[in-house]
């Protein structure tokens, strides 16, 4: 198995599937906020919130992890604020990475949430508001449930995408094995290491192959929510 | 007993209707659009109403100073399309709202062995029944039913319309039934409300708005008929035919309506009774009852709709202009109501 890539490689498996792990957990609980907004909530600034939430989609991941350092850098308000009140850095560490990670990985998570979320009939949480139900009891046993589906298969493609993720990371973490080389990034290294080829494809290999387990994985999940 | 007083404008269209019921069943009638769901609606608190006030035994719903939200007002609402949850089996979506009377629920509305299917497998008149006895379960206080039965076809129609029946009689909580149909009005309410254009246009025992001659229009001229309340006195099996005794006579009917001595109620389309002046010999008719003018009104057309008594009992006959002119028909006059046995149908004919 060693054989197969180096330690240094292996790091950087590891470290990628618990930097999108991380990514995706996070972020999730924030997109289902965000979608069910998105779709249920008739507000002012609805369209301003769904720019933002798209935001990372449409910009160069480079913009988007150069933001991401003004802000989360050590020196920026957020990073500078969170590392005093918590101690929690980002700067050039696997946080950071996940933090890129999910931020990138968020529209993709909201955008297929939401579609789950605008195929629930509303008539349906009526009528379980007539039986007696109060909010958060209705959204317990009613939309959460229906949506489950969609947050399960939101959350996989997230995964994915954080297990992709390179340009936002590089710009805002830097290359640093250990901490911030993820698969891609250590793909892009090898390539300029003469005679790493071979090494760099069995890595690509092995991120098609977590992909592929993953994309199982959450039909097998998404089987079993529905019954 | 329920009062309702509602105003609300929409675009193009205000609601404004005031009406009282008693127990029973109070069946809200009237063309598409005139205003029906928005009542049952603001009744469940499913629509703020711009004013209104409802009060169901007593307690107050809806007025000025309250609006109690949806999942406290404990009104069981029967949608047109059922709703019932997809990812819970039928025993999970009946204790949805509570456990109130279970198994006689369960039993009333025949669900025992649909409990562990899930509603994507049920049929129309099934998942209507499972809505039924999930409203019923939940403990109400009051009933809604917003055309429970107009998805469904005529055999699964005249299936539940049996359990509604029964459920009128078995259970002692008002319901409010929005329909269409004058054959559901017939069968189960006791209470006619007419909704015309967001205003009630009658009120009042069913029997007695069924056969105002002014009810005709908004019934249709071809749905427009009488519901006759009796019980069944005589069944002959050589001729196959009913005999059903009421306050003003007896009305033979086709075929085995009953156990003898039940209750029985009859609708008698205004279309199928003929009037005669003299009593008619030598005539195929089974039923010629003497009955008495109450009320004349013409139609935009050539029918006139005559509304009759008999007894306490009360009938409508639809006859054109020009019989009623040659007849002399005036209110007060003494006439024959003719009605053949085979122009009741069994649909026509409920508990």
């Amino acid at each position: 198995m060693t054989d197969f890539l180096g330690p240094a490689e292996w790091q950087a498996v590891r470290l990628s599937v618990i930097v999108s792990l991380w990514a995706t957990l996070c972020s999730l609980p924030l997109a289902v906020v965000c979608a069910l907004t998105l779709s249920r909530g008739r507000f002012w600034g609805r369209q301003a919130l769904n720019i933002l939430v798209h935001l990372p989609l449409i910009l160069p991941p480079v913009v988007t992890g150069y933001f991401l350092l003004l802000a989360f850098g050590r020196r920026g308000p957020v990073g500078a604020a969170l590392e005093q009140a918590l101690g929690l850095v980002f700067a050039f560490r696997w946080t950071g990475a996940a933090l890129a990670a999910g931020v990138m990985a968020f529209p993709l998570l909201v955008r297929a949430i939401r579609l789950g979320v605008d195929a629930v009939d509303p008539k349906l949480e009526q009528a379980a508001a007539t039986l007696g139900a109060g909010r958060l009891r209705v959204f317990g046993t009613v939309t959460l449930p229906l949506i489950w589906p969609a947050i399960i298969g939101g959350a996989i493609i997230g995964f994915a995408k954080a297990m992709g993720e390179f340009g936002a990371t590089i710009t805002f973490v830097s290359n640093i094995p250990g901490q911030t080389q993820t698969i891609p990034l250590a793909i892009n290294s090898l390539l300029d290491v003469p005679g790493a080829q071979p090494l760099a494809l069995r890595l690509a290999l092995v991120s098609v192959g977590i992909a592929a387990g993953a994309l199982i994985l959450s039909e097998w999940l998404a089987r079993r929510v529905r019954r | 007993m329920i009062s309702v007083r509602l105003r609300h404008a929409f675009e193009g269209f205000t609601l404004d209707v005031d009406f009282t019921a008693p127990a029973g069943v109070t069946a809200l009638f009237g063309r598409s659009g005139s205003g029906k769901t928005t009542i049952v609606n603001s009744v469940a608190g499913l629509l703020r109403p711009d004013q209104g006030r409802v009060e169901v035994d007593g307690t107050v719903l809806l007025d000025n100073r309250i609006s109690v939200p949806v999942h406290r007002r404990r009104i069981g609402y029967v949608f047109q399309d059922a709703r019932l949850f997809p990812h819970l089996s039928v025993a999970r979506n009946l204790a949805y709202g509570g456990r109130h009377d279970a198994d006689k629920v369960i039993d009333l509305l025949g669900l025992r062995d649909l409990l562990n299917r899930r509603p994507g497998s049920l049929s129309g008149g099934e998942k209507q029944r499972v809505a039924l006895g999930r409203a019923l379960m939940s403990g109400p206080r009051l009933l809604l039913m917003d055309e429970p039965l107009a998805a469904l076809d005529g055999p699964r129609k005249a299936e539940i319309l049996v359990y509604l029946e029964r459920l009128r009689d078995a259970v002692g909580i008002p319901i409010l039934y929005v329909t269409h149909d004058v054959s559901e009005v017939a069968r189960l309410a006791t209470t006619l409300v007419l909704i015309d254009g967001g205003r009630v246009t009658a009120c009042g025992p069913v029997a007695d708005v069924l056969a105002d001659p002014a009810s005709v229009p908004l019934m249709g001229v071809r749905e427009a008929g009488a519901v006759i309340s009796g019980r069944i006195a005589l069944y002959d099996v050589t001729s196959d035919l009913t005999t059903v005794a009421f306050d003003g006579g007896r009305l033979v009917l086709p075929g085995r309506l009953g156990v003898l001595g039940s209750s029985t109620r009859v609708r008698i389309s205004a279309q199928d009774v003929i009037l005669a002046t003299q009593r008619p010999e030598g005539i195929s008719a089974l039923n010629v009852l003497p009955v008495r003018v109450t009320g004349l009104r013409m139609g935009d057309g050539p029918g006139v709709a005559v509304g009759l008594a008999a007894g306490q009992a009360r009938l409508l006959a639809r006859v054109t202009r020009r019989s009623a002119e040659g007849m002399g028909l005036a209110v007060g006059q003494e006439v024959f109501a003719i009605l053949k046995a085979t122009a009741v149908a069994p649909g026509d004919v409920g508990s």
